[in-house]
């Protein structure tokens, strides 16, 4: 019963056969076997998800229920949950407990879903394997000795693992997609501005946006029908008309264009990722769509620009832990210096501290044109290619990640490698765009991901586009063995 | 564009963090190694490009200037360090 997606999940829950505090039961007692191994909650919050369930129960039993009443689920620890501790995977805020939900977080609430706890991930969603949690790395439920990629590694893993039915997750850099291509789940960043960032704890402003982590994209439909929407607590977010994201799903691909990046075959890309991306082509292809050439020329200046734009917005967004309001506080400071000084240098870990320093450097003075300047000026280029490509076709697709997910404490050496990691799916951020992440097959026992990316606004046409691929395959069904 | 030791002290006070000494050697290295990847950028001539601050050119639109929120001082204050009397307590600045 835990391996099913939300939508089958929800059908039960609508016949009787299953109510939602027998299955909040069973995914509670699944954590509790498995994630002191797999380190994927930091937080379970199991009187209040049996209470949830219960009001679930007695909302269907009233028929009162949406799609996503009872259905269980875990909230990335990034999303401030109130009267629950919210602690964005840093010792900065290992003791706090929020004031106020988030509107994603009450969004979910308000539908009936059952909250089973906060997830791990990098600290402040810096990372690209879960290794800078201030929690402990979190590990592949495929091969506990790798990592589950980054940052929200927990609720990748989590989904993956079946100890909950669907999670949410941010993507700033690739976030959301990197750790569902490892973990074998889908994994869906809407375009910037779908979905309110109140109360998403700040990383770069500019480029954060809360997404689904699931078991299929026609639950990544039923989860974005619940968090998409205008929130007048956030200006980026889009006033639009409400949408049913489930509605495009059983399109027909006939004579859908997908585009295929040139730069997105060069070297760094492993054989086992680019057979099972080649054999998903196919299957478009025999399901009616063409496959056209496209160049993003730009694509290789992403790493670069994004690792001054994020850094400096991120060095202005944590400028805000100063051991004064909230969070981490030093012991006995001298002054009020060495209370700013030290309360930051010991609440923030190594990756968090390197990013505030890059930040603070490529925005102080003399240096704001050569760096942050010309950043932006990349931003549209990059930008532009995307819109370029998206004149002649309708999506593009290509892979998530150059490999599979690697070993715990590989790359952890040297920050340059880990930021190459997100070579395909920075370039979607600084766009703005909408991509996803599902699987697409194994290389050597472990999952490999393909990546879908469309214009503004086409979140219902990708998802559709992942949504045949999946009538047609059944990578997305397939769950690690061994593990309970 | 390689930083040396002392631009990456300046840098940490800027950035209100504190770096031991044998932290700065380390930190001066990784952050040079950081600046090299960024400095990819500039093999582009970008002289005729206008900046991109936010995937839609957004401007910040305004609301009407009402009050929305209710007092909850007292609450908030129970997630500070240290406080007395509503107010948050800091190290003395003024003698």
């Amino acid at each position: 019963m835990l391996n099913k997606t939300a939508a089958e999940l929800s059908a039960a829950l609508a016949a009787g056969t299953v109510s939602s505090e027998e299955l909040t039961s069973e995914y509670l007692k699944r954590i509790s076997t498995l994630n002191t191994d797999l380190n994927a909650f930091i937080t379970v919050t199991e009187d209040r998800a049996l209470e949830q369930a219960r009001v679930a129960d007695r909302r269907r039993a009233a028929g009162e229920a949406t799609p996503l009443t009872g259905i269980p689920l875990a909230h990335k620890d990034i999303f401030c949950t109130r009267d629950v501790l919210t602690t964005c995977g840093s010792k900065m805020l290992g003791n706090f407990t929020s004031p106020y939900d988030a509107t994603v977080v009450e969004r979910f609430s308000r539908a009936g879903a059952v909250m089973l706890g906060k997830t791990n991930m990098d600290e402040f969603a810096m990372g690209s394997s879960n290794e800078t949690s201030h929690f402990g790395p979190v590990r592949n439920p495929w091969d506990t000795a790798r990592v589950p990629g980054g940052s929200s590694g927990g609720s990748a893993a989590a989904v993956a693992a079946d100890l909950c039915a669907m999670a949410t997750g941010t993507d700033t850099g690739g976030s959301i997609r990197q750790p569902a291509a490892f973990c074998g789940v889908t994994g869906f960043k809407p375009g910037y501005g779908r979905v309110s960032r109140w109360g998403m704890i700040a990383f770069a402003s500019s480029l954060d946006q809360a997404g689904p982590i699931c078991k299929s994209a026609e639950d990544a439909a039923l989860m974005m029908n619940v968090m998409a929407g205008g929130d007048p607590k956030d200006s980026t977010c889009l006033a639009l008309p409400e949408e049913d994201f489930t509605r495009p799903l059983d399109e027909s691909l006939d004579g859908l264009r997908i585009g295929v990046p040139r730069q997105h075959f060069t070297e760094g890309l492993t054989a086992g990722v680019e057979k099972n991306l080649q054999d998903a082509l196919k299957v478009f292809e025999s399901l009616g769509a063409t496959l056209v050439d496209i160049d993003l020329p730009h694509n290789h200046l992403s790493v670069p620009a994004y690792y001054v734009v994020a850094p400096a917005e991120a060095s202005a967004n944590l400028s805000r832990y100063d051991g004064v309001r909230y969070g981490y506080r030093c012991q006995d400071p001298v002054d009020l210096e060495d209370m700013y000084k030290r309360s930051r240098s010991e609440g923030f870990g190594e990756e968090v501290k390197r990013r505030i320093m890059v930040g603070t450097y490529a925005l102080s003075a003399g240096f704001y044109d050569a760096y942050y300047k010309k950043a932006q000026k990349i931003r549209r280029l990059i930008k532009q290619d995307f819109d370029n490509a998206l004149q002649t076709v309708d999506v593009i697709i290509g892979p998530t990640s150059p490999h599979t997910a690697f070993g715990i404490g590989e790359k952890n050496d040297d920050p340059v490698t880990m930021y190459l990691e997100d070579i395909y799916t920075i370039a979607v951020n600084l766009a703005g765009l909408p991509g996803i992440s599902i699987p697409a097959g194994f290389s050597d026992g472990l999952p490999t991901g393909l990546q879908i990316v469309g214009g503004d606004l086409a979140e219902g046409r990708i998802l559709n586009v992942a949504h045949q691929f999946q009538r047609n395959t059944d990578w997305h069904t397939q769950r690690p063995g061994g593990l309970s | 564009m390689a930083l040396d030791n002392e631009e990456v002290s300046n840098i940490a006070h800027l950035a209100r963090l504190r770096l031991s000494e044998d932290d700065n050697r380390d930190v001066t290295r990784r952050i040079s190694d950081i600046l090299a990847l960024i400095d990819q950028m500039q093999d582009i001539d970008t002289d005729q490009v206008e900046p991109l601050a936010h995937p839609f050119d957004a401007i910040q639109p305004l609301r009407p200037d009402q009050v929305t929120e209710t007092d909850q001082r007292d609450r908030l204050q129970t997630l500070a360090p240290a406080v007395q009397d509503g107010l948050f307590l800091v190290p003395r600045v003024i003698e």
